[in-house]
């Protein structure tokens, strides 16, 4: 198995460094990311401070300052370009890419007590955390450093010195510590210090002295004082290889050198001057290396980085190794010679492209050159392939088109970014691993905002994913921009973000607030078109009264509260009532909050409006709260005088008649012993009469002016539930009924009185007549009054009525009457 | 399970979907064994997007009803409170948290339905319990799919006891609209930016629902074409009217709540050989009612008086098929016709049950009382002697009917006469005052505020243009083979579905007079869809309109609403949302105010 590594010159390097990396603290950022410098680091004399020194990967410089905090163990970025600065006492300073500080967090009081030994700083799904080594000799975690939560790990056994060597490893989503005392190896995590053995590795080995791990964590490299690399994977269960590197001194640094699913594992170990790749077989390549370099481990390879130039050291990559390799006979190359010849106008083009049809391999050869395109870092050569591979698609049918497509406009992108004015060296293997998403915000944090839109709009980025949100970060650095006025930012602001979609002016808003910028705030938030987003904000800038007709506005009822509550803490009550009185929608919805919560508050609203309806509705309401008569009453009179002063007569009249009655019943209660009040005007001459109290009943049907019609009624019904049958006659005597006398007749059939309905009979009008008849069962007079009347209906009626073996005769007599009525 | 929502144009079933994963993913997050404490209310609604089992599950195990006080004991890690945002409800929350057992503490969730309040979040603060909560979220339940082509809020604006409109016109409280608006936004957030509104009366919301959709633009291809805003207002006799179709009266009578009724058990008794009718139940009998049943689905938006024939012909059918297994011969014929047995007895079985249903029904229509009732509303209607006080009226009110019916009628007679003289509607007040009690004076007032009831202004009576220009009378409606909505009220066209009707085709623009009179303006906006998702009918496809009534629709002006769909030539499928189901006694019943109640 033989390793074929390619190295390619990335950048010389922009930056003018005179000792090089020599006597520098430096850390890179990965895929592609910024470079930090602590220059004279290690000089340590107290009269001069060191510099920090931030550039991009091109070495361009991005931020440049005197150290003034204290000693640095370590430098290294997070996963969004921000750089965490570790010092001695454990405290973890965090600054953005331009130099900007950020803020800073502590590692915890047992780590500042015992000082940082060695640190690590380290990626996980989890985002970027640090791993501290303190002077006691134990172990601080923080697996993310948005969310600190400091985890002490258990003790190593025996530990009585420093470490020979230690990593992080991410296993079993948890972060643990791999540390080597001597040849012995130890895996902590949570609760264990766990002893652990690398399977095979060399008995001549008595100490382990470098480690590294791969960057998908899955590979562990051991580097043993005999000179040995032990390969294999992290969760030390299978051995992949182990060479000889025959050097015996301990190296600089160690990375893994190892593309994904590629065939052969392989790591890269640096030394002053030397580099030696090893991989499976037993023979190592070696570079030379002019200058003091820095390793960058990446997920397809190692980045050096020396004082003057920018490498990247990979693994040939499967398509270009079939393709370029000498006397190659595979569909890419073949193809790419097609298309040579093909250029030179040369028939050969056709045999090549034969030979590549004849084996059925011209989409494989497409496919090839394709994939070779994505990996080369020229664009000549890109561009050689990309034309070979649409030359083979122009013989193939139905070749999807995606891949092709999609490459062309990946590299597009990638060449882009990678230009020396950038300083992002991206391969398309970290591309596609990093997403589009992520290269939009690490151009936006270096401020590239058009390069950022164009990548957007050429790559199609759903508008709010991709256009808007740049457009967003460029506003809130826009707005931090002291030196321009609160007209001219919120005019260029507006103008820039006008027509990008789903825009959150209030996010901007905030940053111009946190900027000291209260005016440029408020203007900015009048962009907000959605009128909840601003309420937040300005109640926080205290603009309250802004506040709250942005919440009406925004017809949010929650958010209409929420102000409506600040503002009573906040006013008093005077002020926020007048408040109020300018809100209409607020102060209803307050009303309907004290209609619940608070009632004499709603009074005092009412009041402050000159409500009368309002008020007297509220005194109405009150008077069923309260058990005592006289309170009622006078909670009804207060009802009263209010309803007059809203000229509502009726209210006041009808409210009068309820004072009434209610003392009326209070009255009849004392003296009768019946309970009635609270009853209806209707309820309490019911109740009167069916205890026999007639005339009380017939003073409230003359006071109250009772319609006659219902009161007949009420009389009637109340009678015969009574049975009273000689006092409902009488009743029925006193004058003629105002509602008839069918009524009489069918309420007495309904307390089967029958004897008593036949009375009434005679006495109902002609129109009835019949109905009567037939309430009491009475067919012939039913018959007699239908026939009389020669009305067809009616006669129908009494027919269907009738019963055929009994009333034959009848029948007899109705139809002939019914066949004249129809006649007519 | 929930196959009656697939059966329309379209899929509802994504939206409860999507409202079921939202549930899940929230259960998941509390880990471990949980109880629910539920506020009451939430649980019908809850219902219809998932059952026990879902939940069961997800690791609930115990169920409590949201009460003061402590909870009970239950073995269980979490407690997982689904509560409306309301602050009694808060106050209740914070009495069962500060009465927790402090040895053995469980963790506390909350979950907001339909939304999160920082005024509840504010008083659980204030009460000193906010820390407790591990979990504070929302649960964005707007609309809620009833049936294949219906959704209902039965939010928020039940939520609150009252409904929306009332609410919003009695109150001036705008949060049902703004729930509604939400609504809208999570529909098309799943079925595509809707490209054409048209609005009546609710101006406001409709350019709320502008801003907020700026930006959000969903890559779907649009389900709908049109949307139309229909506030109740705009049509507030339909609802007073007595339905005559066979849901709608099943509604008018009994009720129906979240998709089920409860009927007297009487009727359904199983009546088995010997016994006799000796243990009859005594619990009332709750059926589920929507088109998962064929039957149902056939009958449910027929005129009552056109069901007796469908379910006659039904049962035909059905001792039909039964008798299919004399003729069955071999043992091939036998074995289909036993595996066709099951559908066959559920349909005998739900055959059972609307003949029994039909009867309960039948019971109330034939009778005197109900005649005479209709005879009045269709006099009303039809603009007979609406100005001067009904007979019927006052005898009903001297019987002490019930009030509800009562009030029905007269603001009925009132929207019928653009108000009544002052004479009479003095007189009706004040019979219902003496008759009902004092106490009902509220009730009167938020009738006359909502414009229910009203005195008759110097503005002459145009209800009886609307009648004719819109032809909401028709002389001759077919109860059994209808060709116009007419038939669900017997003769009246539902007012606000007529509306529909008309902006269809010709389009509003017939019909510009009336639109003037109607109360309040009317809007039509288009929203942008982007380049590519722009529908591309293919010719004689039909349009897909989604009606949502602000304030309540009948199940009468549904069924209307299907006739139109299923119309040959109408040429557009309707779609309805609503912020509540209702009918005239629900609606009356939202606007009362009791004084009495409420009492400590």
């Amino acid at each position: 198995a033989h390793l074929d590594l390619k190295k390619i010159e990335l950048y010389e390097m922009g930056w003018n460094l005179k000792d090089g990396l020599r006597e520098c603290l430096v850390a890179a950022a990965p895929y592609g990311g910024p470079i930090a410098l602590l220059k004279g680091h290690y000089r340590r004399s107290p009269s001069a401070r060191p510099q920090l020194e931030i550039y991009s990967s091109s070495g361009l410089p991005l931020a440049s300052f005197p150290w003034k905090s204290g000693v640095v163990k370590q430098l290294g970025w997070t996963v969004s370009d921000d750089l965490l600065c570790v010092q001695e006492d454990g405290t973890v300073l965090v600054y953005d890419l331009w130099g900007g500080f950020k803020r800073h967090f502590s590692m915890g009081n047992e780590v500042s007590q015992s000082q940082v030994l060695e640190t690590k700083i380290f990626h996980s799904p989890y985002g970027t955390g640090v791993a501290i080594l303190t002077g006691a000799l134990r172990f601080t975690l923080a697996t993310n450093i948005d969310d600190i939560k400091l985890r002490r790990l258990p003790e190593v056994p025996g530990l009585q010195e420093a470490p020979s060597c230690w990593a992080v490893l991410t296993q079993d989503r948890q972060s643990k510590v791999l540390v080597a005392n001597g040849s012995q190896l130890f895996i902590l995590d949570n609760t264990a210090c766990t002893p652990v053995t690398p399977p095979g590795l060399s008995p001549q080995a008595s100490s382990i002295v470098h480690m590294c791990v791969s960057f998908s964590y899955k590979y562990l490299a051991l580097l043993t004082d005999s000179g040995h690399v032990w390969m294999g994977t992290s969760n030390l269960k299978e051995k992949l290889s182990e060479v000889d590197t025959k050097i015996k001194t301990p190296p600089k640094q160690m990375a893994w050198c190892r593309r994904p699913k590629s065939q052969q594992p392989s790591a890269v170990v640096m030394w002053d001057g030397l580099l030696i790749v090893v991989g499976e077989c037993k023979e190592t390549i070696q570079y030379h290396l002019d200058d003091d370099s820095v390793l960058v481990p990446e997920l397809d390879g190692v980045r050096i980085i020396s004082g003057t130039h920018h490498e990247l050291l990979q693994e040939v990559p499967g398509a270009c190794e079939e393709i370029f390799k000498i006397a190659s006979m595979a569909p890419g190359a073949l193809l790419l010679e097609a298309h040579k010849e093909y250029e030179k106008e040369s028939q050969k083009a056709d045999e090549y492209l034969r030979e590549i049809k004849e084996q059925s391999l011209l989409s494989e050869a497409v496919r090839q050159c394709v994939e070779a395109a994505g990996h080369e870092h020229e664009p000549e050569t890109q561009k050689t392939l990309l034309r070979a591979a649409s030359f083979g698609k122009c013989f193939l049918s139905n070749f999807p088109p995606e891949q092709f497509v999609s490459m062309c406009r990946d590299l597009r992108v990638l060449n882009a970014v990678r230009d020396y004015t950038v300083g992002i060296p991206l391969t398309h293997t970290q591309f596609k691993q990093m997403t589009v998403q992520v290269l939009i915000d690490r151009l936006v944090y270096r401020k590239l905002y058009p390069l950022a839109i164009e990548v957007c709009r050429y790559l199609k980025t759903p508008e709010y994913q991709g256009v808007s949100r740049v457009l967003k970060h460029w506003a809130c650095y826009k707005v931090q921009q002291k030196e321009e006025s609160d007209e001219v930012i919120a005019k260029a602001v507006s103008v820039k973000l006008a027509d990008a979609a789903g825009i959150s002016y209030s996010e901007i808003a905030t940053k111009a607030y946190e900027s000291g910028r209260t005016e440029l705030a408020i203007k900015l938030l009048e962009f907000e078109p959605r009128s909840g987003e601003q309420v937040p904000l300005l109640l926080k800038m205290k603009k309250s009264p802004l506040a709250l007709s942005k919440a009406i506005e925004s017809g949010d009822t929650d958010l209409v509260y929420t102000v409506v509550m600040y503002l009573k803490n906040e006013l008093n009550r005077g002020d926020f009532f007048m408040m109020l009185r300018n809100q209409p929608v607020a102060l209803s919805l307050y009303k309907q909050f004290c209609k619940h919560q608070e009632q004499d508050t709603l009074k005092d609203l009412f009041n402050q409006d000159d409500d009368h309806e309002e008020l007297g509705n509220f005194y109405v309401k009150a008077s069923y709260k309260d058990q005592r008569l006289e309170a009622r009453v006078a909670l009804l009179q207060s009802a009263v005088d209010e309803y007059y002063k809203a000229k509502n007569d009726f209210s006041a009249k009808t409210t009068e008649d309820e004072m009434r009655l209610l003392r009326f019943q209070r009255k009849l209660e004392e003296e009768k012993d019946e309970q009635l009040v609270g009853f209806s005007l209707q309820d309490t001459m019911t109740t009167l009469l069916s205890v026999g109290l007639h005339k009380h009943a017939e003073q409230l049907y003359k006071d109250f002016r009772v319609p006659d019609k219902r009161f007949w009624w009420l009389k009637l019904k109340a009678l015969a539930e009574k049975e009273d049958w000689e006092e409902l006659e009488k009743f029925g005597k006193t004058k003629k009924s105002p509602i008839g006398y069918l009524p009489f007749v069918e309420v007495c059939i309904k307390h089967h009185n029958k004897y008593e309905a036949k009375k009434y009979v005679s006495k109902v009008t002609p129109e009835q007549k019949v109905k009567a008849h037939l309430a009491v069962g009475d067919m012939e007079g039913a018959a007699e009054a239908a026939i009389e009347r020669r009305n067809e209906s009616e006669i129908s009626t009494v027919l269907s009525r009738c019963s055929a073996t009994t009333d034959h005769l009848l029948m007899e007599r109705l139809n002939r009457a019914k066949a004249t009525a129809v006649k007519k | 399970m929930a196959s009656h929502l697939f059966c329309g144009r379209v899929n509802l079933n994504i939206l409860r979907e999507a409202a079921r994963k939202d549930l899940r993913e929230f259960l998941d997050k509390c880990s471990g064994s949980k109880a629910i404490v539920w506020d009451e209310y939430l649980t019908g609604p809850f219902g219809l997007i998932a059952q026990y089992s879902l939940l069961k599950e997800h690791e609930v195990e115990k169920m409590f009803t949201l009460k003061g006080g402590r909870i009970p004991s239950a073995a269980v890690k979490n407690i997982v409170f689904f509560v409306r945002p309301r602050l009694e409800l808060m106050d209740i929350i914070a009495e069962n948290v500060a009465s927790e057992d402090k040895l053995k503490p469980r963790e506390f969730h909350i979950l907001f339905v339909p939304r999160r309040s920082l005024l509840c979040e504010q008083r659980l603060k204030e009460k000193g319990v906010l820390n407790s909560f591990t979990n504070i979220d929302e649960y964005i339940l707007d609309l809620i799919p009833y049936d294949g082509d219906l959704l209902s809020m039965e939010s928020e604006s039940s939520f609150r006891v009252r409904q929306s409109l009332n609410e919003c016109y009695l109150e001036n409280d705008q949060t049902s609209l703004y729930h509604a608006a939400k609504g809208l936004m999570t529909l098309q957030a799943l079925y595509g930016t809707i490209p054409q509104i048209f609005a009546f009366h609710v101006a406001n919301m409709m350019l709320r629902m502008k801003r907020e959709f700026a930006g959000s633009h969903t890559q779907i291809l649009p389900v709908f074409d049109t949307l139309l805003l229909l506030d109740r207002n705009v049509d507030l006799l339909t609802p007073l009217a007595t339905q005559l179709t066979y849901e709608g009266l099943i509604d008018e009578i009994y009720g129906i709540t979240n998709g089920y009724v409860k009927l007297p058990p009487e009727k359904f008794a199983q009546k088995k050989q010997g016994e006799g009718g000796k243990d009859l139940p005594t619990e009332p009998k709750k059926l589920q009612l929507n088109s998962a049943e064929e039957l149902y689905a056939e009958i449910r938006d027929k005129n009552f008086n056109a069901v007796g024939a469908a379910l006659s012909k039904k049962a035909k059918i059905i001792s039909a098929a039964f008798e299919e297994r004399h003729n069955a011969k071999t043992v091939g014929e036998i074995k289909q016709f036993v595996s066709q047995l099951p559908h066959m007895q559920a349909a005998r079985g739900s055959l059972a049950n609307h003949t029994s249903i039909a009867e309960l029904i039948k019971d109330i229509t034939i009778s005197e009382d109900f005649f005479d009732s209709l005879t009045v509303e269709q006099e009303f209607m039809t603009g007979v002697d609406t100005d001067k006080v009904s007979t019927y009226i006052e005898d009903c009110i001297a019987q002490k009917d019930p009030l509800i019916k009562i009030l029905r009628l007269v603001c009925m007679q009132s929207v019928c006469n653009n108000g009544l003289k002052q004479k009479v509607l003095d007189y009706y007040k004040k019979e219902i005052l003496q008759t009902y009690g004092y106490k009902h004076i509220l009730t009167l007032k938020n009738l006359e505020k909502v414009g229910l009831l009203k005195p008759q202004s110097t503005m002459r009576n145009n209800y009886p243009t609307i009648r004719k220009t819109l032809k909401l009378w028709m002389e001759d409606a077919n109860e059994q083979n209808p060709n116009d909505i007419s038939y669900v009220y017997s003769g009246y066209a539902p007012l606000s579905v007529r509306l529909t009707q008309v902006l269809a085709r010709p389009g509003w623009r017939s019909i510009e007079e009336v639109l003037k009179i109607l109360p309040g303006p009317h809007f039509e906006e288009r929203q942008q869809v982007p380049t590519g998702l722009h529908k591309k009918r293919q010719p004689g496809e039909n349009r897909t309109t989604l009606v949502f009534f602000l304030g309540g629709v009948t199940y009468a002006e549904i069924a209307a609403l299907r006739f139109l769909s299923h119309m040959e030539d109408s040429g557009t499928e309707y779609i309805i949302a609503t912020t509540k189901l209702i009918n005239g006694t629900s609606w009356i019943k939202s606007l009362m105010d009791n004084p009495e109640e409420n009492l400590p």
